[in-house]
């Protein structure tokens, strides 16, 4: 099962490494990573999701709590939880496609953020999922190139992982 | 406040931290430190001849007595040869402290001369590694390294010092804290009470129950509680590699080492065991063979310090995180209490079947109850060193090791009472570990006797140490199994390979090492008859200020019984001679 671990880690330098060294080390698999700091200057959060069965990812929670430099962390699938990823996808615009494009993007309620003659870039926001369906729904033909931003999540409700 | 220079901290945090040794090798980006240390420090430095055997000698010292070890060294190939030293400290869990110089920080990242990443190297094998910014950071974060090596599971910690960092003209304020915090780091100080309870009931209610108790019972001086609970159990203990002398050898309830090269009995009650308390250990594959055939009708209850290893390869059905002391305090106090007020009973009837059956198995092939290898050869048996090692010193000895037949003869005949007094590289498997660490003992216990078994190949991997013996008048003894094969490697290739003997063989490829221990100075001893080993072993020991080395001219084709069959086997699957399975 895909899990989403959130991690709130002390804002050194050499600590995302230790974190993502500790996925190859131990033979785990990181599927999406990101990380950016907090409101306070001396934490950072990195979202990662990884998929594993449950003793797996309890060996993976263990081992990043041993982790000097990991404050707090939490694993978001346990419990009710936002989940966003942000795509940004170049993709091939001419003739007809133009406006199909335009009206599937509407659809997924993306933007597009920049026009050129045969090019659109569009925006997209949502779960893991409705991003694999944008794109499927495009038909890869095309598609130039893709961003996208790997999962970030929160707790719904009074739950929160701060310090 | 008094003003000091990078330098100048460096060496007197280390003095104030207590420490007692440094063990290192200077060059170009730690001459500022060896200058303060030069000048001020009043801590001894013993300068070894290879940065790996700095490591090995940090480690033996604090295996022997607890205390946290530290090792300087410098940038690029400095920090790389301590390298191997680290690595076996964090698999067997030993807290140290490395101070590695760095290239100055603004020629960090240019490859410039004798640089090299060591926080990047050495990532995947310390608990945690730091980074010198500024002089002033250097008082705290020599702080904080001690503190996170040596509580919860400890583990070797790097401190990188770029040169820039300790630069005698600028001086700083220097404070030395007393204690320090980390919000991100709280080990565990006692367990959880109603996880005890229920281990407790657990394991009284045993029919057939077994203490599996490893290194964290060493490292976290919990052998006379755990001797006090089997004891008032009367539960027979098996010790893991890392776990001799955590329960005396000699006392009856023990059962011997398990695991690999474990003995029949200790492997076998394991096997049909019904309740395990596992303290401080880590179900290693050198001791639970195949996974899914380990111990079938047990349950498991699984002491340990840190959260990870608990669950890791065999589930515990109740696991308890915790200092496996206070722990095992806890459940002792336990027991008294369900003693006392009756709620739970020993089966005093099961137990005493256990043992009659535990105690055929022993009488069946126990190491100790009579010789399990041919004595009618008239060659030296390996096994018969170690005996005369035993007897020679009662069994009071400190002993290193290296890594290989030698290891595991020691470990099977040499009977340990008392913990701290087995020294060997058990997760990581280090040869050359052997005789840099007996240093390191030597220099903690300057009066106790201190062995280095080792074998003709292990010993050459650190061989230059000798030299540093010599310098600092360390006379320890060195046991030289010397069979001229790699023997393990040998064994596995009679085993496994029809004995193809592929890189095994030294030929005539050996020196004279009587000659070599000469030439440094020592005494050199050879010993090729039987009939003249335990009078040479007399006398290498009446030498109480020499280092001897004794070669030993031991049967070349002998190999390490019983041996768990492996792949597939279970944990009771053993070979134990040449012919004879269980």
């Amino acid at each position: 099962m895909r899990h989403i671990i959130s991690v709130l880690l002390e804002n050194e330098p050499g600590a995302l490494s230790r974190v993502v060294g500790l996925f190859s080390q131990r033979a785990y698999n990181i599927e999406t990573l990101n990380v950016a700091p907090t409101e306070d200057p001396t934490l950072s959060r990195l979202t990662l999701t990884t998929i594993g069965d449950d003793s797996k990812i309890e060996q993976i929670i263990k081992h990043l709590n041993r982790l000097i430099d990991v404050v707090k962390l939490v694993d978001l699938s346990e419990g009710s939880h936002v989940e966003r990823e942000l795509m940004l996808i170049k993709v091939k615009a001419t003739g007809a496609q133009r406006a199909e494009i335009k009206r599937t993007t509407d659809i997924f309620r993306g933007q597009i953020v920049d026009v050129g003659s045969t090019l659109y870039t569009i925006q997209i926001l949502g779960t893991a999922d409705k991003l694999d369906a944008f794109i499927e729904a495009l038909g890869e033909a095309t598609i130039i190139e893709v961003v996208r931003s790997g999962v970030s999540g929160i707790a719904r409700g009074d739950k929160a992982l701060t310090l | 406040m008094e003003m000091l220079s990078g330098g100048e901290m460096v060496a007197r945090a280390l003095q104030d931290e207590g420490v007692e040794f440094i063990f290192g090798y200077p060059g170009g980006s730690v001459l500022h430190i060896y200058d303060a240390l030069f000048q001020t420090s009043k801590v001894p430095h013993i300068l070894v001849r290879h940065e790996q055997a700095a490591t090995h000698a940090a480690d033996g010292y604090t295996r022997a007595t607890g205390k946290t070890g530290v090792v300087l060294v410098t940038s690029g190939p400095g920090a790389t040869n301590a390298i191997t030293g680290i690595a076996t400290a964090y698999m067997d869990s030993i807290p140290m402290v490395v101070i590695s110089g760095q290239v100055p920080s603004d020629k960090i990242g240019e490859d410039a001369f004798q640089e090299t990443d060591m926080i990047g190297v050495s990532r995947p094998i310390v608990k945690h590694s730091f980074l010198v910014r500024k002089a002033s950071d250097i008082p705290e974060t020599i702080k904080k390294a001690f503190y996170l090596a040596s509580t919860g599971r400890p583990g070797p910690v790097v401190i990188d010092i770029p040169k820039d960092i300790t630069n005698p003209a600028e001086k700083f304020e220097y404070h030395y804290p007393d204690k320090i915090k980390l919000r991100s780091y709280t080990p565990t100080v006692k367990g959880h009470s109603g996880q005890i309870k229920k281990a407790v009931k657990l394991l009284m209610s045993g029919k057939r129950p077994i203490i599996y108790s490893g290194g964290g019972v060493i490292q976290g001086n919990a052998s006379d509680y755990l001797t006090a609970l089997a004891r008032a159990l009367n539960v027979p203990v098996t010790n893991t590699l890392m776990g001799l002398g955590g329960f005396p050898a000699d006392d009856p309830q023990y059962v011997g080492m398990l695991g690999m090269h474990g003995t029949y009995e200790a492997n076998t009650a394991m096997h049909h065991s019904d309740v395990i308390l596992a303290a401080g250990a880590r179900f290693d594959d050198r001791v639970t063979n195949t996974i899914s055939k380990f111990c079938p009708t047990a349950k498991i209850i699984h002491i340990d310090i840190d959260p990870a290893a608990i669950s890791k390869t065999i589930m515990a059905d109740i696991p308890i995180v915790g200092p496996v002391d206070v722990v095992l305090k806890d459940m002792l106090a336990q027991v008294k209490e369900y003693n006392s007020n009756g709620e739970v009973s020993l089966d005093h009837g099961a137990i005493e079947a256990w043992w009659k059956q535990i105690n055929e198995w022993r009488d069946a092939h126990g190491l100790w109850t009579a010789p399990r290898y041919d004595t009618t050869t008239g060659l030296i048996k390996p096994q018969q060193v170690i005996e005369s090692l035993y007897q020679t010193t009662n069994g009071e000895a400190f002993v290193t090791s290296d890594v290989g037949q030698h290891q595991m003869f020691a470990a099977q005949y040499y009977r340990f009472n008392k913990p701290r007094r087995w020294i060997n590289s058990g997760g990581l498997g280090t040869m050359g570990f052997g005789l840099p660490a007996a240093m390191g003992v030597k220099l903690a216990h300057p009066e106790a006797d201190v062995a280095c078994v080792t074998g003709e190949g292990s010993i050459q991997m650190n061989i230059q140490e000798l030299s540093t013996c010599t310098q600092y008048n360390l006379p320890v003894k060195i046991i030289n199994l010397n069979n001229g094969y790699l023997g393990m490697v040998k064994q596995w290739q009679d085993m496994q390979y029809s004995s193809r003997y592929s890189q095994s063989v030294y030929e005539d490829s050996l020196p004279d090492f009587i000659k070599l221990a000469e030439a440094y100075g020592h005494v050199g001893m050879k010993v090729d008859k039987l009939s003249d080993l335990d009078d040479a072993m007399k006398e290498a020991f009446s030498l109480k200020d020499r280092l001897v080395f004794m070669d030993i001219y031991v049967d070349r084709h002998e190999h390490v019984y019983p041996m768990q069959i492996a792949p597939n086997g279970s944990m009771r699957d053993m070979w134990l001679s040449k012919g004879e399975r269980s």
